[in-house]
């Protein structure tokens, strides 16, 4: 048995309990060398995952492949990233508990692991640690009502996706015999479907698609991202994202495959409906964290056009889309953490007025990512959607692009009014505090990878070819 | 291939871009970055034009080939190049672009004071943009520049504009956002049939006629809303109204260039067919554009407003002589574009140099200015004969030819045509006469004072432009000759092999 080939994921669990002693020591100001060391050992696993060999191990139920290999890359950086931009913020709003970043850690290593499971059983198992994780996080700021509602609420609801999921997959069991995704695919292929795998397949879909937050799954996103505290959120619009949608394509590729005729029209559904869902409804928030919500709900809708596609272009579609949306997401969420005025953390669109003139730099910032995400080019964000859209137009879905374009259009209005705040409307509450240090890094560095992604595309699109192959082959 | 020896296209494109960095990069107080920033921006622009002019010189306008051309692979598993190149038709248009921004930038020296440093970033990246635009031989490279005119032109309007600048600057984004995206799909569906987005070749690849008539129409919406052509122009008053001086300078002259443009670079060549079934629906919008919006400028009572409408009537010409597949056409809707892009710029900057002084667009506040401002008042004099079309002056060579042609296919489309001649001269002589004429009835317009010398380096090469294109036009047209005769063979040799196919 080739357990070494998990070495990533065995040094952070085996990191997480280290770290968890450590903490336990009582001493003050535990919070930032815990947090140190924990994105010492994302970045010490995102090496050993780029070093990795090829197989699979413990008997067929972890699974290491180019695929896996990107996606892991992009959650560590997503929750490298994530954690730093905690780190002023949870110092200021007394949430610098060493808990923390370790829940972090067990999060990103549930993600870990379910974007190896190579089985139902080691699917369900990861994708449990992530959520207990994000459940208690959610609920972090544990003095606060909404804080605490957007943990139960997401509790609740995420139990009940678990609970659809593992039915699903105990059908799935009952009407092909295996759980391990190498059989299950030789079981499908071999042509005998009975009614009950498709429908422990819908189940499972229904599980999974709660975790990315797609229409008609999407219920818990708004009030979640609302209450959590911000870094908390901007660690949920990223690397769990990835991680659930790196689940979705594995599973549907992988073992289902040959149902590929049932779950299109499923992830076209969800697709449409999450781009048109977060296209409106985001028109009418006033906080921003909950735009961000129906924002990162549409950008799962395009995101799911490529998956709906069922070809490989469409996943390469899929996975290019991912990356650069957690680049965005990461970039804009530094913003929103560094939105304080007098010491208190602000959330309304309002907050944002004048920025333009009291700091430009920030400003410009988030005005790169704001058209980037409403997908104008020569930003990033407009690579992701045109990646999707051609996979879209070569395979026919000329419904769903439309939808798509459509919905970008209405889209961008909610996006062009942030810039609109912050250019167009005069400061009349003064200016920001001083930013940390540390969010203007992320902030910057995110921003000139979404504004100069334009020099160097064929970097990303060749390791995301690279990945599809590896899942479609 | 490159007649300069080095990549010269590239170099116009993005000596702007660069400029806009190095004024991003300036700290200091605020009155010395505007002052940088403000000379910054006329020496990157006007560097620019000079190495544009290396393009007129060494341009060879006896054949319809590319030239100039660079490539570089951009994207090779996609088959997408960096591809730059000009021919006969794009040429002139580059050193349009790079004539007006200078101008822009001196007409926006004194009447912009807030955010000087952004102002000129955003005018720069804009002039990056839309050489790019006119330069690009690749259909993604040429959206990319073609959709990033929106982000500095969005907030040009909506930062410097005027009170209901958020309005337009929404609408300006939206209106052209949903046109392009819908291109877009046109652009993915055409790079999937024929494996390629490399212009040239694509020009050369005969589509189905059923996919032409869905690309045309993809293409068309996108177009037509930037031209703009009736009954999507009602962004164009709006953004115009709105816009600062210098920013409906730009919008007049350039960006409303590029939807022509497309539909002389893309529609005519690659869906001959379509270009064909769909010209009397063009004819029919463009003569309802001709005289509607000449109607409706008639009743106009703000400056603005009224010249936004009267380039809605000239876009009306242009997109008829277009269509009409003619080499007299076709070389006059391109010359018209070219003088209008002149000569509304220069009726902006006339009016801006009112609004910069009175601080009202409102023709009725006006009255008597030839008394007071005489050489104001020739300058704007010739300016709106030039937009009249007469004889000497850049608007009428255009026009004429546009008729001409128009006459070749149908003479009543020719007579929608003169119509709007017609009608363009009753209001741009009712507007010149309520403002330039009568009694001085408000006591502050006594107090005026004339040109200074920066507002005659602004309007003197637009006025040697104009009477130069009105005289000798020839110098301009032989530049489009050899292209356009080129795109009309290629155009009657895939419709007659369609015919001779369907016999």
């Amino acid at each position: 048995m080739n357990w070494t080939l998990a070495a990533p994921e065995i040094l952070l669990g085996v990191s997480g309990l280290v770290i968890l002693l450590i903490g336990v020591i009582p001493r003050k100001g535990m919070f930032f060398p815990v947090a140190m060391a924990v994105v010492g050992a994302l970045i010490l696993a995102a090496v050993l995952v780029l070093g990795q060999d090829e197989g699979t191990a413990f008997l067929g139920q972890y699974v290491a492949d180019d695929f896996s290999r990107f996606a892991k890359v992009l959650i560590l950086l997503g929750a490298a990233l994530g954690l730093v931009l905690a780190l002023d913020f949870n110092e200021k709003a007394d949430l610098a508990r060493f808990e923390y970043p370790v829940l972090m850690l067990f999060a990103t290593l549930g993600m870990m692991v379910m974007v190896s499971a190579n089985d139902l059983m080691s699917l369900y198992i990861g994708l449990e640690l992530l959520s207990l994780s994000l459940y208690v996080i959610a609920a972090f700021d544990r003095d606060n009502p909404r804080s605490a509602e957007a943990g139960l609420k997401y509790f609740v609801l995420g139990a009940l996706a678990s609970g659809l999921l593992l039915y699903g997959a105990s059908l799935v069991y009952g009407f092909a015999g295996t759980t391990n995704f190498d059989r299950l695919a030789d079981a499908l292929s071999a042509g005998d479907v009975g009614t009950g795998v498709v429908v422990g397949l819908v189940f499972v879909l229904a599980g999974l698609a709660f975790k990315v937050s797609a229409v008609p799954f999407h219920m818990w996103t708004p009030d979640v991202y609302e209450g959590a505290p911000t870094p908390v959120t901007a660690f949920f619009a990223t690397a769990p994202k990835v991680a659930a949608i790196a689940l979705l394509m594995h599973v549907l590729i992988g073992p289902f495959g040959d149902l590929s005729a049932q779950w299109m029209q499923v992830i076209w559904l969800c697709s449409a409906g999450s781009m048109i869902l977060g296209a409106f409804a985001a028109i009418g928030q006033k906080n921003i964290k909950r735009l961000m919500a129906y924002s990162s709900i549409g950008h799962v809708g395009y995101a799911l056009m490529g998956l709906a596609v069922a070809n490989d272009t469409g996943y390469r579609g899929v996975l290019v889309y991912m990356a650069i949306y957690v680049v965005m997401n990461l970039g804009t969420f530094a913003v929103l953490i560094a939105m304080r005025r007098g010491g208190r953390a602000l959330e309304q669109v309002e907050d944002l007025a004048g920025l333009g003139k009291t700091d430009p730099a920030m400003a410009l910032w988030m005005a790169v990512f704001m058209f980037s995400m409403a997908g104008i080019p020569p930003l990033a964000g407009f690579f992701g959607k045109l990646y999707v859209f051609l996979a879209a137009v070569q395979a026919g879905f000329w419904t769903l692009a439309i939808i798509g374009i459509v919905t970008s259009v209405i889209a961008s209005y909610y996006y062009l009014r942030i810039v609109k705040v912050m250019y167009f409307d005069s400061a009349e509450q003064g200016a920001l505090d001083a930013r940390p240090a540390s969010l203007t890094v992320v902030m910057a560095g995110t921003g000139l990878l979404t504004l100069l992604f334009f020099l160097f595309p064929a970097a990303l699109i060749g390791a995301a070819q690279v990945a599809v192959a590896a899942l479609a082959g | 291939m490159n007649a300069a020896g080095f990549p010269i296209l590239s170099l116009v494109t993005f000596l702007p871009l660069a400029g806009a960095f190095i004024i991003l990069m300036v700290r200091g107080e605020d009155e010395v970055v505007a002052r940088n920033a403000r000379w910054t921006a006329l020496w990157t622009s006007l560097i620019t034009l000079a190495l544009s002019l290396i393009l007129w010189a060494r341009f060879d306008p006896s054949t319809a080939d590319f030239q100039f051309v660079e490539r570089v692979a951009w994207l090779p598993e996609f088959g997408v190049n960096y591809h730059m190149g000009v021919d006969g038709i794009s040429v002139l248009f580059v050193l349009l672009s790079t004539l007006l921004t200078p101008l822009c930038i001196l007409a926006s020296w004194e009447s912009v004071q807030t955010r000087v440093r952004d102002y000129m970033v955003a005018f720069l990246v804009l002039e990056s943009m839309m050489v790019g635009m006119f330069c690009a031989l690749d259909f993604v490279v040429f959206y990319i520049f073609f959709e990033a005119v929106l982000i500095p032109m969005f907030l040009i309007i909506g930062v410097w504009g005027g009170a209901r600048r958020v309005y337009a600057a929404f609408k300006f984004f939206l209106y052209t956002l949903a046109g392009s995206l819908l291109m877009l799909l046109a652009i993915l569906a055409v790079w999937y049939y024929a494996g390629t987005t490399d212009i040239p070749t694509l020009m050369a690849t005969a589509f189905p006629p059923a996919m032409q008539f869905w690309l045309f129409l993809a293409f068309f919406v996108s177009f037509a809303v930037k031209v703009p052509m009736w009954p999507v122009h009602t962004w164009l008053p709006d953004a115009h109204v709105e816009a600062p001086t210098a920013g409906s300078v730009i919008l007049a002259g350039v960006l409303l260039k590029m939807g022509a443009y497309g539909f002389v670079r893309f529609s005519l060549p690659m869906l001959p067919h379509a270009s064909a079934d769909f010209a009397p629906l063009i004819f029919a919008l463009s003569v309802v554009a001709v005289v509607y919006t000449s109607l409706v400028a008639l009743a106009q009572e703000d400056m603005k407003k009224l010249i936004a409408y009267s380039s809605v009537a000239h876009m009306g010409i242009v997109t008829l002589g277009i269509f009409t597949f003619t080499q007299q056409g076709l070389s006059g809707a391109l010359f018209t574009m070219l003088s209008h892009g002149v000569v509304s710029g220069a009726l902006f900057l006339c009016v801006g140099v009112l609004y910069d002084r009175v601080h009202s667009r409102e023709i009725a506040r006006y009255g008597g200015v030839a008394k007071i401002m005489p050489a104001y008042a020739l300058i704007f004099m010739l300016f709106t004969m030039a937009s009249v079309a007469l004889p000497g002056t850049a608007g009428f060579p255009g026009e004429l030819l546009v008729i001409v042609g128009a006459f070749k296919v149908n003479p009543w489309v020719a007579f929608g045509a003169a119509l709007g001649m017609i009608l363009g001269a009753a209001y741009m002589l009712y507007l010149y006469r309520r403002v330039a004429f009568g009694k001085i009835t408000r006591d502050d317009l006594r107090a005026l004072l004339d040109l200074s010398p920066r507002e005659y380096a602004v309007f003197a090469p637009l006025i040697l432009l104009t009477l130069w294109m009105g005289v000798y036009p020839s110098s301009f047209l032989n530049f489009f000759e050899a292209s356009v005769a080129n795109l009309i063979a290629q155009h009657e040799a895939a419709l007659s092999a369609a015919r001779l196919a369907g016999m």
